[in-house]
């Protein structure tokens, strides 16, 4: 499935995404992980950051509305693989995310930005491991 | 007021995504396909995102402390193990087959598509089992 080159729009959304994490580091002191918000509202240490995770999640989950309302259309979401892929996929990255202590945002954004070496490592394997995955499905498998 | 601050932040976050295309499995796997249907708009989103954050940390980490929050909470280990690298890598394995991250998921859940549903409930399937296993693999550690 093509999809069309989006460097404009795709720049102004990653600005977006860093300026939500500096707003979260200036206000709440912590880093945008999806990974660690999710964690946290699944298995809160204590009370008080449920109620802000929980919060941030309920916002993120928002954002195709307010695009909707800005714009008068969803942001598209094309899945190009199977139910038993997303499935499976979903499994592995949520076992990945847990051990790896992360995932594209907290990692690969936040941790970048502070010139983390866990954070550069752990970016540096899963993007050659997800290049490589796609690879083998789409060509050796697929192909 | 930490709850409409960190509700507003994370709209900031689900806006940024749904406009980047991070919410859409097609445009990912494409960024990841060289030899295929290659498509290099994320390398725009994660730039812009981390050069934002990059210099918007600056500022924010030279107050003495967060604006709703005693300290600030920073991951403070510099260490590379094997975790870290093994779990990076599985996560990759993962979202070369979906197309989902979970940055990318949690805002498309907003756009009431199934399949987001599905990769979300594999997805919290997947964490409570890693931690599950860790928890178990500690009390054994503590047992001996």
């Amino acid at each position: 499935m093509e999809t069309a080159f989006t460097p404009l729009q795709s720049l102004s959304g990653g600005v977006l995404i860093g300026l939500a994490a500096v707003l979260l580091m200036a206000v709440m002191g912590r880093v945008m992980g999806a990974t660690g918000i999710l964690a946290g509202v699944m298995s809160p240490s204590d009370r008080s950051d449920f109620a802000w995770r929980a919060a941030a999640v309920l916002g993120m989950v928002s954002g195709p509305a307010a695009v909707w309302a800005m714009t008068g259309a969803l942001p598209a979401v094309q899945v190009p693989v199977s139910t038993p892929m997303l499935l499976v996929g979903g499994f592995v990255v949520g076992v990945g995310v847990t051990y790896g202590s992360g995932c594209t945002s907290g990692h690969g954004v936040c941790g970048m930005a502070r010139l983390s070496p866990r954070s550069i490592a752990a970016t540096l394997t899963f993007m050659v491991t997800t290049f490589a995955t796609v690879f083998v499905v789409r060509h050796v498998v697929g192909g | 007021m930490r709850i409409l601050a960190s509700y507003l932040i994370g709209l900031v976050f689900g806006v940024g995504i749904s406009i980047s295309g991070m919410a859409n499995p097609a445009k990912v796997l494409n960024f990841f396909d060289l030899f295929g249907t290659w498509d290099p708009s994320l390398a725009f989103v994660m730039g812009g995102a981390v050069v934002t954050a990059f210099i918007g940390y600056r500022y924010a980490l030279k107050r003495p402390k967060p604006i709703l929050e005693g300290r600030f909470q920073l991951p403070t280990r510099r260490d590379l193990d094997r975790p870290l690298i093994l779990g990076s890598a599985t996560f990759g394995v993962g979202w070369g087959i979906a197309g989902f991250c979970p940055g990318g998921a949690i805002p498309a859940l907003g756009t009431g598509r199934t399949e987001v549903v599905l990769f979300m409930a594999a997805l919290l399937a997947g964490i409570l089992t890693a931690k599950t296993l860790q928890r178990r693999r500690a009390s054994r550690l503590a047992a001996t």
